[in-house]
C-alpha cells in the first residue's frame, strides 16, 4: 500500500469521465461508487492504483476509474494483476471480474491466486450470469435456471467460490451487496489493507438477464457471528451459509507471496564468471 | 567426405558418441571431455540424444571437439563407446557411422547392434566392465572417458583437475577411485589403434566460455536488460527459466513460477505494464497456449518477450529432440492482423547476442517478439569464445512529465507512442485489449481502428534492424545462394565452406529476423544470385514457404528439408549443391 497523500481526495477524483456501458439499474454501477468511496477512505494516490480486469459487463470497471488500468482477456486479469503487483509492490493492486470470468474461464487462477497470497484484492461481481453474450449460465447460476444455450438449465451444482477461495488459501474472505454501497466500501478498504490476497464476492444483480436477481436487497442479511481467523471454523461456516451472509467472512494470518522485485543492484559481469573455464 | 575436405573448412575435429542407458553416467563422462578439452584450449560442442523416459532408457552423449570454434555436428562420427546397447537401436539414425569409424564395446554388452555394425565400421572389444570391476568403486563411465581421453590425444593431467573439482564433494574414496579408473582408461587406449587424433590447441589459457543454449539466451536477456520473469516448465525450455530463476535476484529481479503458460504470458504483461522488462520462455504446445496473451500484448502495446524452444510437434510431439517446426505458428499464429517480432538465434554462441537484441527491440518497439531457439541449440553444450559485450539495452520510450494532452496512443510518425508507467501523475490510462482511440478509449470506429493498425505496423516495419537481419558469409557475388535460419546455419556454413574450399562460389544467408519481413535487406543480400537452396528442419517446408509468400526470390529455387531429429548436416549441403551444379 502506499503513503498517505497530503492533498485531500474525494470520491470523484478516482472516477474517470467515461460513461459506462451498463445497462440502468444495473448493480456494478454501485461497486464503482464503493470502489470510489473505499479509496477515498485510504486517502491513495489516483495513480499509485492499478484496477485491473478480465472480460465481461463488470470488467469494464478499470476505464471507469481515474487510475491506472488494464483491461484484459477473458479470465486473466488475476495474472496480469499478479506481475503488476510482483514487479512494482509499492502499486496498489485491485483486481476485479465477474463470476463467469473469474470462476469459469479464469478458475485456475483464482485457484492459484488464492494460494500464492499476492497482496492484493480481488473483487468479483457475481451476477450469477453472462451479461456480455446476453445471458448464458456462468458457474454460480441455479441448475435449473433456463436460457437458450442450456435449455432447462445446466443440471449442475453452482461453484462455491468463498469455499474454493478459503481451501485454495486466500487470506481475506468476504461478500458483500452492491446495494449496501457503504457497507461494501467499508470492505474493499478493508481488503486493501489487509496483506495477501484478499477476495471479496459482491453480489451485484443483473437486471436485464436475471430481473429475478432484484429480491437479493430483500434476502441479504449481516453475518452474525464474529470475525474469524480459523480456516476450520471458516469452512465451516461458509458450507453452511444460505450464500445472503455479508461480511468479513474470514481473516487470515498467512504472510503474503514474498518475491518481488528489488531495486537495481550487483553487476552482470559478475553472473557470466559462472560461465568461464 | 575425407578429412581432407574437414580440414579444409573446419580444422581437423573428432566426433565422439559415448552410449549408456540412462543412470550409466556417459553425460557426466561427455561434460568432464568437454571441460577437459577446453582445459587444453580446445572447442568443442556437446549435443545429447535421450529417450523419453526420467531415469534409464536409451541416451547417448554426442561430442565434437576441435581447435577451431564448433558449432554443429560433423557427418560421421570417429568413435563410438557403448557401455551398454540398451535401446541404442532407436537413436542409431542420428550416429552416423562410417568404415573409418571405430566401435568400441564391453564383450561381457552383448553383440554390436546389426544396424551399426552393418555401417562396417570397425569393431574393438574392450572389457570395460572388468576395468572398472578392477579399481574399488570404479565405474565404467570413468574407464570410457580415460579411453577416449587417450584415444584422441588429450593428457590425462586435465582430466584429473576436473574430477577433483567436481567429485570433490563426494569425498576422497570417490576422487581417488575416479582417478585410477581413468587411467585404467589411458592404459586399456594404448592397445587399440584410434581412426583420428586432436590437432594441439592453436591458443592455449585462452578465456573461454562453457555454456548451454539454454543458459545463453537467459543470460543475452538479463543483459538486455530483463528483469521479470513469468515461468511454467516444459521440455526443452525449462534450463532458460532455471538459469534465470537465481539469476535474476542478482540485478534486482525476480521469476515467478505460474500454475500454466496462460498465467505465464499474463504474468509476464502485468510486469511490463508495470515498468519491468518482461519474458516468458516456453515450447510449442506452451507458446499456443500463450496466443491470446501474445495477442493482448500487441493490441495493448505491452512489450513481452516470449522465447519458444522449439521440439519436435505438433502436440506432445518427440520433446526431447529438435525440428524448425514452430516458425508458421510464432509468425501467423495471432488472431487479427497482429505485427510483432519473430527472431532466431543461430548458434548457442549466438543464443546471447540474439535473446540481448530481441530484448531491445521489444522495448524499443513496444511490441511482443518471440525468439525461436530450439532443442539443439538450446540443450547443446558448448565451449566459446567470451562474446562480445554489445550495447543494447532496454530502452522503452517513457513518459515522465504527462501533461492534459497526453495520449497513451498518440498516432506518430514512428508509431511508438510513450508510455506512462503505474505511478506516474497525470499519465493514467487504461491498457486495453478491446480496440481503442489515442487515449485508450474503447472504440470500435473504423478511423480509430485503421489508425492504431497503421501505427502498430508502421512501428515495426518502419524499425531500423540494421545488419542484425541476417548473418551474411562467403563469396560476395556468388550466384549460388544458401538461405536458412536458426540452429541448422552452422551444418549449411561448414558445406558451404567445404565448397569454397574447392574453387565453388558460394553464399550463405542465415535469417535471425523472421518477421516482420525485411524485403529491401533481402533483395540487397540476394542480388545476382540465380540459383538458392532454401534449407530448414521441416516437413512441411515452413521456412521455404515464409520466403515465398514475403519476398521475390531472384533465380531458381530449391528447398531442402527435413523434419527432426535427424540433424541437417555439412555433407548433406555439399552433395545437394554438387548434384545441382553437375545439372
Amino acid at each position: 500500500m502506499n503513503e498517505l497523500a497530503p492533498k485531500k481526495f474525494k470520491a470523484s477524483d478516482y472516477k474517470s469521465q467515461l460513461k459506462p456501458v451498463w445497462c440502468p439499474g444495473c448493480g456494478d454501477y454501485h461497486v464503482l461508487l464503493a470502489v470510489t468511496q473505499a479509496l477515498t477512505k485510504l486517502q491513495l494516490k489516483p495513480e499509485n492504483v492499478a484496477v485491473i480486469s478480465g472480460i465481461g459487463c463488470s470488467s469494464r470497471i478499470p476505464a471507469y476509474t481515474n487510475s491506472y488500468g488494464f483491461h484484459t482477456v477473458h479470465g486473466r486479469g488475476l495474472a496480469v494483476a499478479t506481475g503488476v503487483k510482483v514487479a512494482r509492490p509499492d502499486l496498489t493492486v485491485i483486481a476485479a471480474g465477474g463470476d463467469g470470468d473469474g470462476f469459469s474461464i479464469g478458475g485456475n487462477h483464482f485457484l492459484h491466486a488464492s494460494r500464492r497470497n499476492t497482496d492484493m484484492t480481488y473483487i468479483v461481481m457475481d451476477n450469477e450470469v453472462y451479461g456480455m453474450t446476453k445471458g448464458q449460465p456462468s458457474p454460480t447460476t441455479d441448475p435449473s435456471w433456463d436460457s437458450a444455450l442450456s435449455p432447462g438449465g445446466t443440471g449442475l451444482s453452482p461453484f462455491h467460490p468463498l469455499v474454493i477461495a478459503l481451501a485454495s488459501g486466500a487470506n481475506f474472505i468476504a461478500r458483500t451487496f452492491s446495494g449496501d454501497v457503504r457497507g461494501t466500501a467499508t470492505i474493499i478498504a478493508d481488503a486493501i489493507k489487509h496483506p495477501g490476497f484478499s477476495f471479496i464476492q459482491i453480489l451485484s444483480p443483473c437486471v436485464t438477464f436475471r430481473p429475478d436477481e432484484k429480491v437479493w436487497k430483500e434476502q441479504v442479511h449481516k453475518a452474525v457471528v464474529s470475525e474469524t481467523d480459523d480456516p476450520a471454523r471458516a469452512a465451516r461456516r461458509l458450507m453452511s451459509d444460505d450464500g445472503f451472509n455479508t461480511g468479513v467472512l474470514y481473516r487470515g494470518v498467512r504472510k503474503p507471496y514474498r518475491h518481488s522485485c528489488g531495486e537495481e543492484q550487483g553487476d552482470i559481469t559478475e553472473i557470466q564468471q559462472q560461465f568461464e573455464v | 567426405m575425407t578429412d581432407d575436405t574437414q580440414n579444409a573448412s573446419q580444422g581437423a575435429s573428432v566426433s565422439l558418441a559415448l552410449v549408456g542407458s540412462g543412470g550409466a553416467g556417459v553425460m557426466t563422462s561427455g561434460n568432464m571431455m568437454l571441460e577437459a578439452a577446453t582445459k587444453a584450449g580446445l572447442y568443442g560442442l556437446m549435443t545429447r540424444t535421450v529417450g523419453p523416459q526420467i531415469r534409464g532408457g536409451e541416451a547417448a552423449a554426442l561430442l565434437r571437439l576441435a581447435s577451431q570454434p564448433v558449432h554443429n555436428v560433423n557427418d560421421i562420427f570417429d568413435i563410438l563407446v557403448a557401455v551398454d546397447w540398451k535401446g541404442a537401436e532407436r537413436f542409431a539414425a542420428e550416429v552416423p557411422l562410417g568404415p573409418d569409424s571405430l566401435i568400441i564395446t564391453d564383450p561381457a554388452a552383448g553383440d554390436v547392434p546389426e544396424i551399426l555394425a552393418a555401417t562396417g565400421a570397425r569393431i574393438v572389444e574392450v572389457p570395460l566392465a572388468e576395468l572398472a570391476a578392477s579399481v574399488e568403486g570404479g565405474r565404467e563411465n570413468m574407464v570410457i572417458l580415460g579411453l577416449v581421453a587417450g584415444l584422441i590425444g588429450l593428457t590425462e593431467d586435465p582430466i584429473y583437475k576436473i574430477i577433483d573439482k567436481k567429485l570433490k564433494k563426494k569425498g576422497e574414496a570417490a576422487v581417488t577411485a575416479s582417478r585410477a579408473t581413468v587411467h585404467a582408461g589411458f592404459r586399456a587406449a594404448e592397445d587399440v589403434t584410434s581412426p583420428v587424433k586432436l590437432a594441439p590447441a592453436e591458443e592455449e589459457g585462452k578465456d573461454r566460455w562453457l555454456i548451454s543454449g539454454n543458459q545463453a539466451t537467459g543470460f543475452g536477456a538479463l543483459r538486455g536488460g530483463i528483469r521479470f520473469v513469468a515461468a511454467y516448465p516444459i521440455t526443452p525450455a525449462t534450463e532458460v527459466l532455471e538459469w534465470m530463476s537465481p539469476n535474476l535476484p542478482k540485478v534486482g529481479g525476480t521469476l515467478v513460477q505460474a500454475e500454466d503458460e496462460l498465467a505465464s504470458i499474463n504474468m509476464a504483461i502485468g510486469a511490463s505494464f508495470g515498468g519491468r522488462p518482461s519474458l516468458t520462455a516456453t515450447s510449442g504446445p506452451g507458446l499456443s497456449l500463450m496466443m491470446e496473451g501474445i495477442g493482448l500484448a500487441v493490441a495493448s502495446e505491452t512489450p513481452v518477450m516470449v522465447v519458444n524452444v522449439m521440439r519436435g510437434g505438433p502436440s506432445t510431439g518427440i520433446p526431447t529432440k529438435s525440428e524448425q517446426t514452430d516458425l508458421n505458428i510464432a509468425v501467423y499464429g495471432l488472431h487479427g492482423d497482429a505485427p510483432h517480432i519473430v527472431t532466431a538465434p543461430t548458434s548457442v554462441e549466438d543464443c546471447v547476442f540474439t535473446a540481448q537484441w530481441t530484448v531491445h527491440l521489444t522495448e524499443a518497439m513496444q511490441t511482443v517478439s518471440i525468439l525461436l531457439s530450439d532443442q539443439f541449440m538450446g540443450q547443446a553444450s558448448a565451449v566459446i569464445d567470451p562474446p562480445a559485450n554489445i550495447s543494447f539495452m532496454a530502452q522503452r520510450l517513457v513518459e515522465n512529465e504527462p501533461t492534459e494532452e497526453y495520449r497513451r496512443y498518440a498516432v506518430t510518425a514512428s508509431g511508438i507512442s510513450p508510455m506512462a508507467l503505474p505511478g506516474t501523475p497525470g499519465g493514467q490510462y487504461t491498457a486495453d485489449g478491446l480496440e481503442h482511440n489515442p487515449k485508450g478509449l474503447p472504440s470500435t470506429m473504423m478511423e480509430d481502428h485503421r489508425d492504431q493498425l497503421d501505427k502498430r505496423d508502421r512501428k515495426v516495419a518502419g524499425f531500423d534492424y540494421g545488419d542484425h537481419w541476417a548473418d551474411i558469409d562467403g563469396d560476395e557475388d556468388s550466384e549460388l545462394v544458401v538461405l536458412t535460419w536458426g540452429s541448422t546455419t552452422n551444418a549449411v556454413r561448414e558445406g558451404i565452406n567445404r565448397l569454397r574450399a574447392e574453387g565453388i562460389r558460394c553464399k550463405l544467408v542465415a535469417m535471425r529476423l523472421l518477421s516482420p519481413a525485411v524485403p529491401k535487406l533481402f533483395d540487397a543480400a540476394l542480388q545476382g544470385a540465380k540459383r538458392i537452396l532454401v534449407v530448414e528442419q521441416s516437413h512441411s517446408q515452413q521456412f521455404y514457404k515464409l520466403l515465398r509468400a514475403n519476398y521475390d526470390m531472384p533465380g531458381e529455387t530449391r528447398s531442402f528439408h527435413r523434419a527432426g531429429p535427424l540433424i541437417i548436416r555439412p555433407g548433406e549441403i555439399v552433395d545437394t549443391l554438387k548434384s545441382w551444379r553437375v545439372q
